[in-house]
Order: structure tokens, then sequence, then C-alpha cells
């Protein structure tokens, strides 16, 4: 960093959370920059776009009270970093990295750039490593692995968080000594915030725990920035370090609501939805910094929670999200109505990475198999359910009735554990037994493929 | 030319507008910036460019130098590009990581060919001979599956003065003709290019995947194009990978365009270890990956399909059947919408740039078979398989319409089978293939006469199994007749044990058309069989709790190395009991 600081007195527009300022000589694509208010008040800002000696300038903590005669623009030379330091275990941070729990700030042993770098694919590990999860509608159909990215798909008033954190408390145990946790939370309400922060306590993982917070009353645009500090600290701890990182990232939905204020405030043309069209640009350089590289020890496994709007898995939050990680866990307002926990809708879930985390020496052999007959009985199962809803349950064959009564069993057992944790043996244990409900002859597939 | 040296001046995005840039032209390389990143020219007006920038921007001034030699943006082809892995501007992704980093740093420069490597060579033409474009003048061994054939670039012909006779490399000429001109082991060409060649020939041969939902119901030829759109997670990505596995093909392309990076790893382990099902060797000897994933710089990712698309011209060019499969064509359109709007051009349907489907037809129209440039008459092809990734799964936005109008097959992908692990997820309604008719003499003749029928058939069975569920809705299954339990019946066998496949299945993954037929010819015995047997007054439940059901179900698990005897033996067994049973 230069030791002047050059100041400009240029602003010459302000509109929605961005200034142009005038004559900025030299100044850099994404440089960090200092805008000085009358009142002494510092405001932080990046550089957006440049064009001759005019650049667009976003301010994180909103433009309100900046005038364009006497307020300061102070270009700092360089682009986003934060200071890391292992001593950040513990403690919760708002979303720009600076402490809000009252403790003093740490002394970093390093500074690393947040936008972070493409991992060269070809210096990736495989991702092969199961994660129990502790959770059978995971575990057994869906499995988790490390350094996979596996969001959360939440509809309003479910319990995502919930889920989240018990996720994290069990797969704690199978993880053991080298697990870290990352939260990065973006336009949470403060009883969310209350609740995140309670339960790390809870469950003894807050010493393994770095925290950063963006409450919804905080400004839109430290939200942009939550995400990448967070994965940069999570790169550090697990490339550096060698610690497995889990990172909870929540809510994205109100983190493309920022991208999208954004854009529209830079008028851009819109996209879907009036989202930005590098929307999914922008997000995959999120979500692909998951992963494990090859002969370093750590890993990061990422787990995102969004919101879908209206339950719509069809918008573009959730599609964009869906076309970048690998899988999806869904959760379901029928399942919760029905009192069931965690209420995940195991039809559109998926693992994309579940086949090279399972089968013999990992889980079970044969488990892919016991997977794909729960699925295939289930669907049946549903679309019989469908069927009494019109033509009633005289109308069905006898075979008919026990993938009716499969499907209720399925849910109310396997689906619905409860906030109890099962080993794997305990999950495929149970979706035997529950298999056998069925006649052998539908059970083919499994067979055959165990013999 | 001379070169061009002009300055930054605008910065947005993967944009970058330079002024001082007069006399540079359009789609010409430049470097920017202190770091010499790689861009291209997209438009200019009066002195000053448009750049896109095949590099993450980030950090940037105003005033930096811009400079161009006026070159195009080339591909290096050459022997050493099979086995490897690039990035969409044909960067080497290995010897990146060799340099020392786990990350794309900015402004890496790395050569993507290892020009000091000495290769065998064995010259085919000898001093005093003529050579025209596309002559051959010699083979190197490239890989244990793949002999190169170092051709005489398009646009130079005349006598031969001097060939190498036993190793080259790419130091020194290879060979000198007599007026001087000298051909060397690589050449370039210029990926928004098309490579020419003498003629496009019809297609008339399958092109064999070993899926029977593909090759029996909805085959694509050899040259032909074929588009795979799918909402996420319905199996796309799988279904690329799964033919770029074990698709006949001699050399596969196989590009990853704003996908996942976990995934091309995955690719990247496999590879070595599995082995190609018509020789034996292992994959990655026949294969050339490019990965632009999702998070690396868009421009590069726009012109991915195209150094894909060249790469796989110059291996057809020496006569082989090349595969292309790219995944996915939407973050390509992507790719372009992202650039498009940063030059504040005016937006078509979705904000896509309404040149969209001409840049799209630029790609896909490289597909096709062709007799070669050269003396010798060969034939390469290029079988383009791309994934669409419609938002929401939608398949009446732009980029599947577009694509729609290139595409000789449709292999829809569908939710609702993928939810239900039935893959491929293809859903055979709204799926079709154009090049039936085309191929249906190669199907009478190299397959069987009732091949075209057991297919008919097969269709016309699903149509009905969908009738009849329509009627279950509203009167129960019960109450249906008996002949139509037993369609519905086989008709969920065909599914299970014929549309399903399993791509992680050793026995199954690859199916010869030899078993694809017998699998449909065992399950209409069974059909045919159960249904004479239900009009002499067997009851339904005997047929269907049958034993033989489970043998027709356990079909896949047999290899195509004598499937015909199980097949036949099994259709016997089923005439035998079927034929005898007598309800008491």
């Amino acid at each position: 960093m230069d030791l002047i600081t050059k100041q400009y007195k240029t602003i010459n527009a302000i509109t929605g959370p961005l200034v142009l300022a005038e004559n900025l000589i030299g100044a850099k694509l994404g440089e960090m920059c200092v805008v000085e208010l009358t009142t002494g008040e510092k405001r932080n800002g990046q550089i957006l776009s440049i064009e001759g000696d005019k650049a667009v300038i976003q301010v994180l903590e909103g433009t309100s009270a900046i005038d364009s005669k006497t307020s300061i623009v102070a270009p700092l030379g360089q682009t986003a970093r934060v200071g890391i330091s292992m001593d950040m275990f513990g403690r919760i941070f708002n979303g720009f990295g600076k402490p809000i729990d009252g403790l003093p700030e740490i002394i970093p042993e390093k500074y690393m750039e947040i936008t972070g770098l493409p991992m060269n694919p070809a210096a990736r590990e495989k991702p092969d490593f199961f994660i129990q999860t502790g959770i059978s509608a995971i575990d057994g159909l869906n499995t988790l692995v490390r350094g996979q990215k596996l969001p959360i798909f939440s509809g309003a008033g479910l319990p995502a968080n919930e889920l989240a954190i018990q996720i994290v408390r069990q797969a704690k145990v199978s993880e053991a000594a080298d697990f870290a946790v990352i939260l990065g939370a973006m336009g949470i309400t403060s009883r969310e915030a209350f609740f995140f922060r309670k339960s790390l306590l809870e469950i003894g993982t807050l010493e393994r725990t770095v925290a950063f917070i963006n409450q919804a009353s905080d400004p839109t645009i430290e939200r942009l920035f939550t995400p990448r500090i967070a994965l940069t600290t999570a790169e550090y701890l697990a490339f550096e370090k060698g610690y497995h990182v889990m990172v909870v990232l929540t809510d994205m939905t109100a983190y493309c609501e920022a991208l999208r204020e954004i854009g529209i405030a830079r008028e851009e043309i819109p996209g879907r939805r009036s989202y930005p069209g590098y929307m999914y640009t922008d997000l995959a350089t999120l979500y692909e910094r998951a992963g494990r590289l090859e002969g370093r020890k750590g890993s990061i496994t990422l787990m995102p929670i969004l919101t879908m709007p209206d339950d719509d898995i069809t918008h573009p939050i959730p599609d964009l999200t869906g076309y970048i990680t690998e899988g999806q866990i869904v959760l379901g307002r029928g399942l919760h109505r029905k009192g069931i926990y965690p209420p995940i809708d195991v039809m559109p879930c998926l693992s994309r990475l579940m086949n090279l985390g399972i089968g013999k020496g990992k889980t079970r052999e044969g488990h892919r198999a016991l997977a794909d007959q729960l699925y295939s009985a289930y669907a049946r199962g549903i679309d019989v359910r469908r069927l009494v809803a019109i033509v009633g349950e005289e109308g069905l064959t006898e075979l008919d009735r026990k993938y009716l009564h499969f499907a209720e069993e399925f849910e109310r057992r396997f689906i619905g554990q409860g906030n109890i944790e099962r080993t794997i043996d305990e999950t495929l244990d149970l979706g035997l037994s529950l298999l056998s409900i069925l006649p052998e002859r539908e059970t083919i597939g499994l067979r055959a493929k165990k013999g | 030319m001379a070169e061009i040296r002009g300055k930054i001046f605008g910065i947005a995005g993967p944009t970058v507008i330079a002024t001082g840039m007069t006399g540079a032209k359009m789609n010409t390389v430049c470097l920017v910036g202190n770091d010499g990143l790689l861009g291209e020219i997209i438009r200019i007006r009066g002195d000053r460019a448009t750049l896109q920038v095949y590099e993450e921007t980030g950090g940037l001034t105003a005033g930096e130098d811009v400079v161009t030699y006026g070159k195009p943006l080339n591909v290096v082809l050459g022997p050493g590009l099979l086995t490897n892995i690039y990035d969409g501007i044909q960067r080497p992704l290995y010897q990146i990581r060799a340099t020392g980093t786990d990350f794309m740093e900015r402004g890496i420069k790395v050569a993507t060919l290892d020009m000091e490597k000495v290769w065998q060579f064995s010259p085919l033409k000898k001093k005093g001979d003529e050579v025209e474009p596309g002559t051959i003048l010699g083979t190197v061994p490239e890989t244990e599956r793949i002999t190169h054939k170092v051709m005489v670039p398009p646009g130079i012909r005349g006598k031969i003065k001097d060939i190498k006779s036993s190793t080259a490399s790419g130091k020194e000429p290879l060979c000198v003709l007599e007026d001087g001109t000298e051909i060397g082991l690589y050449q370039e060409w210029p990926v928004r290019r098309s490579r020419p060649f003498k003629e496009k020939l019809p297609p008339e041969t399958p092109f064999i995947t070993g899926q029977r939902v593909f090759d029996t119901l909805l085959p694509v030829a050899e040259g032909g194009t074929a588009i795979v759109p799918g909402g996420f997670g319905t199996g796309k990505t799988v279904v690329e990978q799964t033919i770029a596995k074990f698709s006949r093909s001699d050399i596969v392309i196989y590009v990853g365009c704003g996908e996942r990076g976990n995934e091309m790893t995955d690719m990247l382990t496999e590879f070595p270890k599995l082995k190609d099902p018509d020789t034996g060797l292992p994959l990655n000897l026949r294969t050339v990956i490019i990965v632009n994933t999702s998070n690396m710089p868009v421009a590069a990712r726009e012109a991915s399909i195209f150094t894909g698309v060249t790469i796989a011209e110059y291996f057809r060019d020496m006569g082989y059947r090349v595969s292309l499969l790219a995944d996915s064509i939407s973050r390509w359109a992507e790719a372009l919408r992202e650039i498009s709007s940063r030059l504040e051009e005016m937006p078509g349907e979705e904000g896509f740039p309404p040149y969209l489907a001409t840049s799209l037809g630029s790609f896909y129209e490289r597909s096709g078979k062709v007799r070669c440039l050269g003396d010798d008459g060969r034939i390469g092809s290029i079988t383009i398989i791309s994934a669409v990734s419609p938002p929401g799964g939608d398949f009446s936005e732009p980029v599947t319409q577009s694509a729609l109008r290139f595409a000789g097959a449709l292999w829809a992908l569908d939710p609702d089978l993928a939810y239900r692990r039935h893959f491929p997820a293809v859903n055979w309604q709204t799926s079709f293939s154009l090049y039936y008719s085309e191929l249906a003499d190669w199907f009478d003749r190299e397959v069987s006469p009732e091949m075209i029928k057991f297919r008919t058939r097969l269709f016309k069975l699903l149509q009905r199994q969908n009738e009849l569920k329509e009627i279950i809705q509203i009167i129960g299954i019960e109450a249906l007749q008996e002949g139509d339990r037993l369609t519905l019946e086989v008709a969920n066998m065909a599914r299970e044990v014929f549309l399903k496949q399993s791509a992680y299945s050793e026995t199954d993954a690859f199916n010869s058309y030899e078993k694809q037929f017998r699998m449909l010819n065992v399950i209409f015995a069974f059909l045919d069989n159960a249904e004479a047997a239900l009009k002499r007054g067997v009851y339904i439940e005997t047929l269907i709790d049958s034993p033989l059901r489970t043998e027709v179900l356990k079909l896949q698990n047999y290899t195509n190395e004598g499937f015909a005897p199980r097949a036949e033996e099994l259709i016997e067994k089923i005439e035998g009991e079927f034929g005898t049973i007598e309800e008491k």
C-alpha cells in the first residue's frame, strides 16, 4: 500500500448505493476506497467499473448523507482483502470481517484477497470421503462427501437452520479433531442470529467456529462481501492449516437480492426476474470454492441455505444454484405440515457425488441399489396416493396397498427421524426392513445387484 | 503485421475498452495490461477497441498498455493434444499446475504443446513427391491408441525437397518444399474458422453410443448432432460422460463449458482407469478435455466450444471418427449474453443477443461426415452431442429453441423420471430423431430386418401404457381388462429392463446392437406368449407372477458376448411354459 493516500473531492453523481467519482487517476478495477463525510465518518467503497478517469464506486454502508461537494474519496491502492489468523476461532464478526462480539480486533497472520482464484481443475482431488451427517435421508439417499457443495433449498417457515445445525453437530463426530465450521450469514434476522450463536455454543463447536454475521438491518452491500470473506477464511483453514471445514452460508436469497439491487442501481440490463445476467457466474465464484486439492490435507464442504420464494424451485435463485452445486437437499412443506422432522422431500433431492462416497469400504456394499430401490418404491407409493384421492382405496390392487403403506412408513420412520442421530448402518438397516413391507418380486433390483 | 499499442480506457467486468487502437483488426488477440492478459477485439469504434478479456480483470488500471499483433485467436494443433486437459483458450492445466500453483493465477504463460519433445516419425512421402493440402506426410505414434497423422496444412502444395526420416519435434521444420515452404510438426488454426474439407457426406451410419434408449429409439447419425436438454439433476452430465466413455469413437473431445470442477476431477481420475470398449485401452488415450469451470473467466468460456470444435476438426481431417461432447451450451450462451450486455447491445429474448442462433449455428454446423482434404479420399466425422440447461427446466427458452434448429436428435430429459431414479431419464414421448429414415437401411443390413418393427412396436407399447395410465386415474386398475393389465405390466418390464440402463454397471454400461435387438426379442416373446395364454383362460396373476418375469428383468446383467444364445434359451423357455400352462 502507498504511504500517501490520495484524496479526491470529485464525486459527481450519487445513485442508490453507488457514487460516481471523476479524475480518479490510476484507479484499479476492484480497488477498495474510503469515502469520508464532513462529519468524519468513514465508509468503505469498492470500484466496480472504470471509464477513463471516472469510476463507479459501490458504498458498503449506503450513500445517505454523502454529498458531491464536500465528501472525499480516497482509493486505498489494493483490492478487497481480509486479515486472517488462527485467533479467529470462536469469534463473531460482521459481514465485512470486523469483530462484533465486543472483543478486540484480531492480529492478522496474513492478508488474503477475498475474491479468491479459481482452483485449477487439474489440481483438484476427487471428493470421495463419506461424511456421516447422521440423517437418514441424506446419508442413505443423498450422501454428502468432503469437498462437496450441497445446498439446502428451504421455504419460508421451514426449519432449514435447525437442520443445518443438526448436520454440523452430527458431522462433527465423524470428522473428529480437524473439524472446523464457518458460518456466513447474510441478511438474517436478529432472532436467527441468536439461534445460531446459542446453538453453536450448545453443541460445543463454538471454539471451532468462525461466524460472519450480516443481519437484515446491516448494510445490503455488505452481503456481497460476507460469503467471500467466509470462504477466504475457509481456504486458509483448509488448505494452509489442514482443517476439514464445513461452510454454512445462509441465506443465499438475501445475497442474490443484494446482487440485484446493485445491478439495477448500475442500470444494467436485467435478466430473469430482474436478477443480473451474470448471477450464474457470480454464484459460481462462491460455490466453486468448495473442494479438495491434491496433496493438501484439508477440505471445504459447502452447505448454502436458500429460501425458495413461494416454494418455487424454478425461481432463478434455486435454479442457478442447482445448476452449479453438486445436488440439493429440498425441504417440503407437505412433510412439515404432517409434523415430520427433518421435512426432507427426498424426490427432488440429489447428491451428484454420492457414488464416489458410498459402497464397499466406505458405507456398505449394495448401498446404491438399496437407495435406488427405496426411491422407486417411494415414487410408486406417491403415485398410488394420488390415485387414492381419485378412485378411493377400493380401486387399488393388493400390491398398490402395500406401496401405499410403504410410503407412509418411509415418511414416518425413515425421513422423520427427529432430532436424533443415526449411524449409516442404522440407516441402511432401516431401509432394508422397510422394503420388506413389499413382496419379494418387487425388489429384484436389490437382490440382483447384491448377488 | 506491425504491432499496435494502445491504452486501457475503461474496464467493466470481463470487457476492456482501449484507445489508440486505430488499425487493429476485428477478432484479433491483444495482450492487456502490465500482466499481459489475453483478450480478443470484439468491437471497433473510431480509435477505440472493445476487448473481451480471457482472464480475471480485477486490478487493471486505466492507462495500462494494450498490444496487438493482428493475429486471430488460434489453437495449436499437433501431437501431444491427447490425454491432456486445457482451459477454454487452450492453456494446458497440468503444465500450469507444474509451475507450482493450484489456482489459476492471472497472466500465466505456458506453452500449449511441448515444442522440445522429440517424437518418432515415420514418413509416408519422400523427396520428389507432389503434395497437396491434407496429404499425410507421415505418422507419429501419439498414444498407444491413436496414430497421429501429420498433414500438409490447408493452402500449401508443391514438391518435397526434404523430409525428416525418423524423428521430429517442434523446433525445426519437418518437411521443406521445393519453393522453400516449411511444414512443421505443429500447425495453428483460428478457432472461429472451420477447417476446409472436400465434401460433406450424407448421414447413413449410426453413431453407436451403446445406450439402448439412444441407439434403438433415438439414434443419432455419425456426423450428426443431438442435444440433451434437461433441468438440473436430470442427468445431462452423466449422459455426456457415459457417451464419452462408451461410444464407438476414435477420438473424444470433451468440453466442460461452465460446469463443475469436481465433476471434471472425477473424469480426470476415472478415464485413465476405464477401458475403451473397442480396444480395451485406457480411455484417456483417445480423449482431449477442455474445461472452463463456471468460476473461470466467462470470455474463455465463450471461446471454449470453438477451441474444442477446432481440435475435433483437426482429428477429423486425419480420417478419424470424432465425437464432441459439450456440457453445457447454455453456459456458453450465458457467457455470450454477459459479454453482450457489457457492450450495451440491444438485447433479444431473455436478454440474449439477437445473434445467439447465428453463433450457435456456426458451432453446430461444424459437425458432419466429410471426405477430407488430401489424395487418399479418407473419411472423417464429427458428431456433436451437447447438453442444454434450460432455466427452470422450461424448454421454451431461447437457447433450447435455437439449439433445436440445428439438432438432428432431441434427447429430452425429464425430472419426473430422474426423481424415480430412472436413468437415462430420457422422455421417449417428447424426444425425437430425424435420422431414423436415413439409417433404416443400415439397421436392415447390419442388425436385423426386424429391428425397425421392434422399435415401432416398443413405441406403441409405451404409448399404450400412457393411455392406460390415464384410464387408471379414473377407474382404478382393478377395473381394467386383463389384456390391458398385461400390456401395462410388459410396458413396465420394458421400461425397467430396456429403457433404464446403468452407466456404472460393468455388464450393462455398453450394449451392442445385437444385445439391444435380442432384448427386445425376449420382451415381445414374453408379451406374445402371455397374450396367447390369456386367451386360453390363464389368469393374469399367474402370468405376471411367473418366475420368467424375473428372468427377463435380469437380462441387463448378461454381457454382450454370449447374449444371443442366452436370449434364445429364454425365449424357448417362455414359449414352453406359457404354451403349456392351463388354469386348474
